[in-house]
């Protein structure tokens, strides 16, 4: 399935949020360079990937509400708050590392 | 989009935009900034004395590690002067408890605090295990709902401690006033977006040490910078899937929540800001001395979520029957008038006059029916619970109806719900720790 064109990227999921994805925390990945339209892969065609291929678990809308990620789940491109990259419109650069946090699970 | 340097150090790159300000800081000027914020919040509210001894919560959870490793940091970089413990309830659930219970032991080590499990079989004589059992599966949560809702109290009451602070964060509050305020209960409103609420006891016993204060240190702090706190100083903490399920109306205020979060940073705090300034208008409230005063007043409660599951099941028999009772007693499962009073003072009742209701004037506006807005500020009596001694609204408290109905069904009974108070059962923290943690999402609030 892979081919040159894919970006390497790692994912990670915590916060309670691995339960959705096997209880696996992290994933290494190869996102396909172009989204379904032919534009460069960003972050919310990243969410549909990982909805569609990588998640396990069928409660879908416990990650994406109305097409994005749901509310108290935060994410870190690189470690910085994707509001300081452009949210879900951010392109996905080669290596990089992209965090989803819940913050909705119990404390 | 170029990276932005940070508004504080002007050097870093900023990875924190903060909800409250849409700052932009760097990791270490956040991790300060957030901390410098939370000594301003206890020092405003003057929350401790020097010397005090301090039970701290702890569920293992974000909530309260992120408390515990603040209040250590803020203990010693100020010279606070707290002797800080962890306190952690069990409610006897085999398995499902281990992870979290395992991360409150790391934390203990972590943090050099010693550390009590206090479980439901010592506190009430039954695990939830042993609950489930007799009730089945169904209806079990309003148990450890109700059971949770004294532990704290009681388990510091055990240990001498008079002092519990737990990790409600801006979230949880904006949340609960939210809540109230959709209901129509000003009154409720009004306790629970105060900062320090208090347990009162019946007994004016100075050296009671029953009269157990609580404090929210955090509940300026909003739960997303909390987790990225937790993220960015790397906190070892547990997280538990039971959010995802509390009961209808609580999830979808939290929902609400996190939805004007997303379009408006600000709202959490303007409605934490807001349920002040309401509570300040409701008589009898006191907000209005800053909560200075507020350990003279007594105060239920705060509502914390329930275990979701409790609501709206069907259950047959008893637990039909108990859930009516308690729906009576109380009509909300997250209503909460009991509060302990000391051993001491219940003994010294129960030789002076046998009064099973050596009543108490409590401001307080619980008694409202369902679906019926309540008008004004009731002014209830109080009493205490016959059997256990705790502040409550009835005769019996809700804990001890409880208990009553599972003691009926065991042959032998051999329960005696914590009179001794002095008999503190701390297990050894040894070597390796102990812990114990009860996620405040399955079982409701921390
Ligand atoms: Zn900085
Ligand atoms: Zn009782």
């Amino acid at each position: 399935m892979s081919n040159e064109d894919d970006v390497p990227i790692t994912i990670e999921f915590s916060g309670g949020l691995e339960i959705l994805f096997g209880d696996q925390k992290k994933y290494s990945l190869l996102l396909p360079a172009k989204d379904e339209s032919g534009a460069p892969a960003n972050v919310a065609f990243l969410v549909r990937h990982l909805c569609d291929k990588v998640m396990k678990d069928p409660r879908k809308e416990l990650f994406v509400l109305d097409d994005t990620v749901r509310p108290g789940i935060l994410v870190l491109i690189n470690e910085a708050d994707w509001e300081l990259e452009g949210e879900d419109k951010y392109e996905v650069q080669k290596d990089d590392h992209i965090m989803f946090v819940s913050t909705l699970h119990g404390g | 989009m170029a990276p932005s340097p940070c508004a504080l150090c002007h050097t870093n790159r900023a990875l924190i935009l903060r909800p409250k300000d849409h700052s932009k800081l760097c990791k270490t000027c956040f991790i300060s900034v957030f901390e410098t914020e939370i000594h301003h919040t206890i020092t405003m509210n003057a929350l401790f004395k020097r010397g005090e001894k301090i039970a701290i919560g702890a569920s293992g959870g974000k909530d309260s590690t992120v408390l515990a490793s603040v209040l250590k940091t803020l203990n010693e970089r100020y010279d606070y002067g707290l002797d800080l413990i962890l306190l952690s309830i069990d409610e006897g659930i085999k398995g499902y408890r281990d992870d979290s219970l395992e991360t409150v032991k790391r934390n203990a080590e972590q943090y050099g605090m010693d550390l009590t499990i206090l479980g439901y079989d010592e506190l009430y004589g039954w695990t939830m295990d042993q609950v489930v059992e007799q009730v089945g599966k169904k209806g079990n949560c309003t148990y450890c709902g109700v059971f949770r809702r004294q532990a704290l109290d009681r388990g510091a009451a055990r240990l001498g401690v008079k002092h519990v602070v737990t990790g409600h964060n801006a979230d949880d509050v904006a949340e609960t006033v939210l809540m109230n305020l959709l209901r129509g209960d000003l009154p409720r409103l009004s306790r629970t977006t105060s900062i320090i609420t208090s347990t009162p006891s019946a007994s004016s016993d100075p050296a009671s040490n029953t009269n157990i204060k609580r404090s929210k240190p955090l509940k300026y702090a909003y739960e997303k910078e909390i987790v990225l706190y937790a993220h960015h100083k790397h906190l070892d903490y547990f997280s538990t899937e039971c959010i995802y399920s509390p009961e209808a109306f609580r999830g979808s205020a939290r929902a609400l929540i996190k939805n004007l979060e997303r379009v408006r940073p600000s709202a959490i705090l303007d409605v934490v800001r807001s349920g002040e300034d309401m509570a300040k208008l409701v008589p009898g409230s006191d907000e209005g001395c800053g909560g200075a005063c507020s350990s003279n007043v007594p105060i239920a409660e705060e509502e914390e979520g329930g275990c979701g599951s409790a609501a709206g099941r069907t259950v047959g028999g008893d637990m039909e029957n108990m859930e009516k009772q308690l729906a009576q007693n109380d009509t909300a499962a997250d209503n909460d008038l009991e509060i302990e009073i000391t051993a001491k003072s219940l003994q010294k009742a129960k030789q002076h006059n046998r009064h099973d209701s050596a009543a108490v004037p409590l401001a307080n506006g619980k008694k409202t029916k369902k679906g019926v807005t309540p008008r004004k500020t009731n002014k209830q009596v109080m009493g205490q619970c016959k059997i256990c001694g705790y502040l409550s609204s009835q005769e019996v408290c809700k804990a001890c109806v409880l208990l009553e109905g599972l003691n009926k069904g065991r042959p032998k009974n051999k329960i005696e719900v914590g009179y001794e108070v002095q008999d503190v059962q701390q297990r050894d923290q040894g070597a390796d720790g102990v812990a114990d943690v009860m996620q405040r999402t399955s079982i409701g609030g921390d």
